[in-house]
């Protein structure tokens, strides 16, 4: 990292900005969903806000502009002067899709095209003010954020305030508000609050006691004053309402315009607090306008002021000698943050040895127990005790760190949500996606490198699976298409499943366009199943024309190959009519698996529990040798052909005799069944993978290694890659 | 063990380990070496270069292990107990190298090195960087950054 402190806190800024695009989809996905609620207007309009001050400081103004518009319309809602509409929601997807969009661009130093934000500033506008946009007025200036009729300029570093006036009226401002005990308990300070509106103006500040019961019931920790703050007229609302922002939810707070001349009449004495008759104002305390405090100003002229006057004050953490203005706004951002969420940003490198370290504590935890186990001493209870201990702890911190780098599925579902919007768009079809289990926690690299094949078939589905709006009718279908995302721990593994309510596979078609690629022969009998399954076959593509969204060259052979790469599995159903599922198994993690330890020659290796599909001890009977090289065995029925892992390897220099070897049949993705032929099987148990590429390099055959109890190395197997080997061996030899 | 001090008011004075491999005597740059281990057994890596002996466990992480001697187109043995690992770090990769014994710490004067003459090997295959004539021997200085090839393995 540049020690450049303004990069350092770009690093930050998008970080922050991820976050609270997360949120800002979340909130949209919650009102889109009917859950609206007032907080989650106000999270949404937090997130847009806090994304355009980020941006006005680095300068980035097409950033800025959309945010300052969105925040705009957003702020109607919120005000509840606009209500939402699926159109209107729908408008605000497309503008959290395109902060993603800039902010991304501005993330890599990308430029943006500025028209398709002007095309949503303009429609954005639409809603802000329905008038002024149909008019075709200079206001319609596309990327400027001082455009809006209450817009403020957001410049590098620092908020500029003084804004444009709104509505035309330049009279004062009185802030109304009145601190709950959460603010306090939050951290947050009144007083600080109120110097900054000094700050930006206030003219002046008094203290209102009119809550304060009796001296005898006054509770320590709750707060009775209720603040009021007469502000310039040149403030835009805005900017005052920004001031209180991470302090909303804990306080009442009333903004209104002072009638001309009325603010000569409340004079603040000379202690800054107006005393009022007790209990005067109770009726409706959360609702304080300034013709309300005039009643009670009234009163304590005639009224006699009750001698607590001055205590309570004392009492209130707010009127706590009122320091010197050093706090401003930058400063209170931690706050908010922490308020959120108690969770804490780390460096995923830290994570990483964190976890090599724990892996390297299960190792010597084994060791130590081999140890024990071959000194052959008499048993000492204490010592085994602790041992078992030991083993138990080690396996508890294992899952625990594990689970550090476990993280919920939901930005990646959101993401394909995106796709389904934009892909259904651009191709006419009206589609929703239905998500589930979006809480299914799974590895970060999974969740990193499932995006591209996951992208590839929610594209597949919506543009392949999905038939056209006047098809689905025909059918008696409901014209909006449905994808169903679902995402469920089974067994140890995570299942993610993608169902389209489509045509299902056209399995005539898809049979004659293998046919025609030359993929199958003419006359192959298949079953439909594997009709099915030669979708995942390379270079193959059913869609009449290659479509700009799912046909990009790259078919569902490499999403296929790329979900092995994980250690996962991809297969299909599908029924003509009624649709397709695509079922995608992964592991939990990338950093352990169970295994099985087998020998080769005098090497300890490991296969993956997960390829093994059963293990067969052969007898000479089931042995047939088809070529010198090639042999082939008899399971129930089927030839097999042997795989010689130690020959293909290069341990070995020629074929181990399968007669005293032991087979262990794997089956691949596509039904084909092979057998392993290897020297003996010694163990099963979890191993911990360690990458062979970052010192090393590929090796053909071995998808990673793993370190033993004695801590020697051994390979994991990568069964896909040596029967490709054995393949390319076998040519090899007869050329 | 003898000082072999140069003059280190010579600008270009570098601090090498000194190692043998049969009667020959080599030596690496200081700052490569990570450290140096006895000899453990390696794990064999499939279609690996001929001079890859296997992978090693160092502390998790694990290690492509080279016989030098093998790399250098030296008449080699097979390793026993008796050899030292030298684990360098060359850039991002680590491995180690299987040597005879580890002698010495030597600070040598880089402006007396000497490129090896160019016989029918080429500068790279000979992983030399030069050599630097002692009193009574040739040492030779090792280029690290050619002893392990990248494209040896993908291309093994």
């Amino acid at each position: 990292m540049s020690s450049d402190p303004l990069d350092e806190i770009r690093v930050v800024f998008f970080q922050e900005c991820s976050d609270l695009l997360e949120e800002l989809e979340d909130g949209l996905y919650a009102m889109r969903d009917g859950e609206e609620t007032d907080d989650t207007v106000n999270a949404v309009f937090r997130a847009v806000h806090s994304i355009k001050g980020g941006a006005g400081a680095f300068g980035l103004d097409l950033l800025v502009s959309v945010s300052h518009q969105f925040e705009t319309v957003l702020d109607k809602v919120r005000s509840g002067t606009l209500g939402t509409s699926p159109d209107l929601i729908e408008l605000f997807m497309r503008c959290a899709d395109k902060l993603n969009d800039l902010v991304s661009a501005a993330k890599n130093g990308d430029e943006s095209d500025p028209s398709v934000c002007t095309e949503l500033v303009e429609a954005l506008k639409k809603y802000d003010d329905p008038v002024a946009a149909e008019a075709p007025v200079a206001q319609a200036t596309p990327a400027a954020p001082t455009s809006g009729d209450d817009g403020f300029q957001v410049a590098p570093l620092d908020f500029d305030f003084g804004g444009d006036d709104d509505g035309g009226s330049n009279a004062p401002w009185i802030v109304t508000f009145k601190p709950h005990a959460e603010l306090y308990k939050r951290g947050n300070d009144c007083c600080n609050l109120v110097s900054i509106l000094l700050d930006m103006g206030a003219t002046s500040a008094r203290l209102e006691m009119s809550d304060a019961p009796i001296w005898a019931e006054l509770a320590t920790d709750t707060p009775y004053v209720i603040w009021h703050v007469e502000m310039s007229g040149e403030t835009s609302e805005d900017a005052i309402r920004e001031v209180f922002e991470f302090v909303e939810d804990d306080c009442d707070l009333t903004l209104s315009r002072e009638a001309a001349g009325k603010s000569d009449a409340p004079q603040p004495d000379e202690l800054g607090f107006v005393p009022t008759q007790l209990n005067l104002a109770d009726a409706d305390e959360d609702d304080f306008t300034p013709q309300k405090l005039d009643l009670s100003l009234d009163e304590v002229d005639t009224g006699t002021p009750e001698p607590v006057e001055a205590a309570p004050v004392a009492k209130t953490p707010a009127a706590s000698a009122a320091p010197p203005a050093k706090s401003s706004t930058p400063e209170k951002k931690p706050d908010a943050k922490s308020e959120g969420s108690s969770t804490i940003r780390v460096d995923l490198n830290r994570v990483d040895r964190l976890i090599n370290l724990i892996g390297e504590l299960v190792i010597n935890q084994s060791m130590l127990s081999q140890g024990f186990e071959s000194m052959n001493t008499p048993v000492n209870q204490q010592l085994s005790d602790g041992l078992g201990h030991l083993r138990q702890l080690t396996r508890d911190i294992q899952d625990s760190v594990m689970a550090i780098r476990a993280q919920p599925i939901k930005p990646l579902f959101r993401r394909m949500s995106r796709i389904v919007r934009e892909t259904g768009e651009a191709i006419g079809k009206n589609v929703q996606l239905v998500t589930e289990g979006e809480g299914t926690e799974i590895d970060k690299t999974i969740i990193e490198r499932l995006a591209d094949p996951l992208t590839h078939m929610i594209r597949n589905a919506v543009d392949h699976g999905l038939e056209m709006p006047d098809k689905r009718v025909e059918s008696g279908k409901t014209e909006t298409g449905t994808v169903r995302l679902t995402a469920v721990h089974r067994s140890g593994r995570v299942v993610i499943e993608i169902a389209d309510d489509g045509a299902g596979i056209n399995r005539k078609k898809v049979r004659e366009v293998a046919v025609e690629k030359g993929l199958v022969a003419a006359d192959a009998s298949l079953s439909d199943s594997e009709i099915d399954n030669l979708l995942f076959m390379p270079g193959f593509s059913t869609a009449k024309e290659v479509s700009n969204l799912s046909g990009r060259g790259v078919g569902m052979d490499v999403v296929k190959r790329s979900i092995q790469s994980l250690g996962g599995r991809v297969s299909l159903e599908s029924e003509p009519g009624k649709g397709s599922v695509f079922t995608i198994s992964l592991p939990l993690t990338l950093a352990v698996m169970d295994g099985m330890i087998v020998r080769i020659d005098d090497q300890l290796m490991v296969v993956p529990l997960s390829e093994i599909v059963e293990t067969i001890k052969p007898s000479a009977t089931a042995i047939h040798q088809l070529t010198p090289t090639q042999g082939v065995i008899l399971v129930r029925g089927e030839y097999v052909p042997i795989i010689d892992v130690g020959y293909d390897l290069g341990f070995r220099d020629r074929n181990l005799d399968a007669k005293n070897g032991v087979i262990l049949l794997s089956e691949t993705e596509a039904g084909d069944r092979s057998a392993l032929l290897l020297d003996g099987i010694l163990d099963q148990r979890q191993v911990v993978i360690k990458g062979l590429e970052e010192n090393y390099g590929e090796v053909p055959g071995v998808a990673a290694v793993t370190i033993l109890g004695d801590g020697n190395i051994a390979l994991i197997l990568d069964v896909d890659g040596l029967l490709n080997l054995s393949e390319t061996a076998d040519y090899s030899n007869a050329a | 063990m003898s000082e072999n001090v140069t003059d280190i008011s010579t600008a270009n004075s570098v601090k090498c380990i000194s190692f043998d491999l049969g009667e020959h005597e080599f030596c690496v740059d200081i700052m490569v070496v990570k450290e140096i281990r006895g000899w453990t057994r390696p794990t064999p890596l499939p279609h690996s270069p001929p001079f890859v002996c296997g992978a090693i466990n160092l502390r998790g992480t694990v290690l492509p292990i080279i016989d030098f001697a093998m790399r250098m187109q030296l008449p080699s043995t097979t390793p026993d107990s008796s050899y030292v690992t030298i684990i360098l770090e060359v850039g991002s990769q680590v491995f180690g190298i299987v040597v005879d014994a580890v002698s010495d710490i030597v600070t040598l004067d880089f402006n007396a090195l000497q490129r090896p003459p160019e016989l029918e090997a080429s500068v790279e295959d000979s992983c030399l960087l030069g050599i630097i004539p002692r009193e009574d021997s040739m040492m030779r200085v090792i280029n690290t950054d050619v002893l392990f090839p990248r494209q040896a393995v993908a291309a093994a």
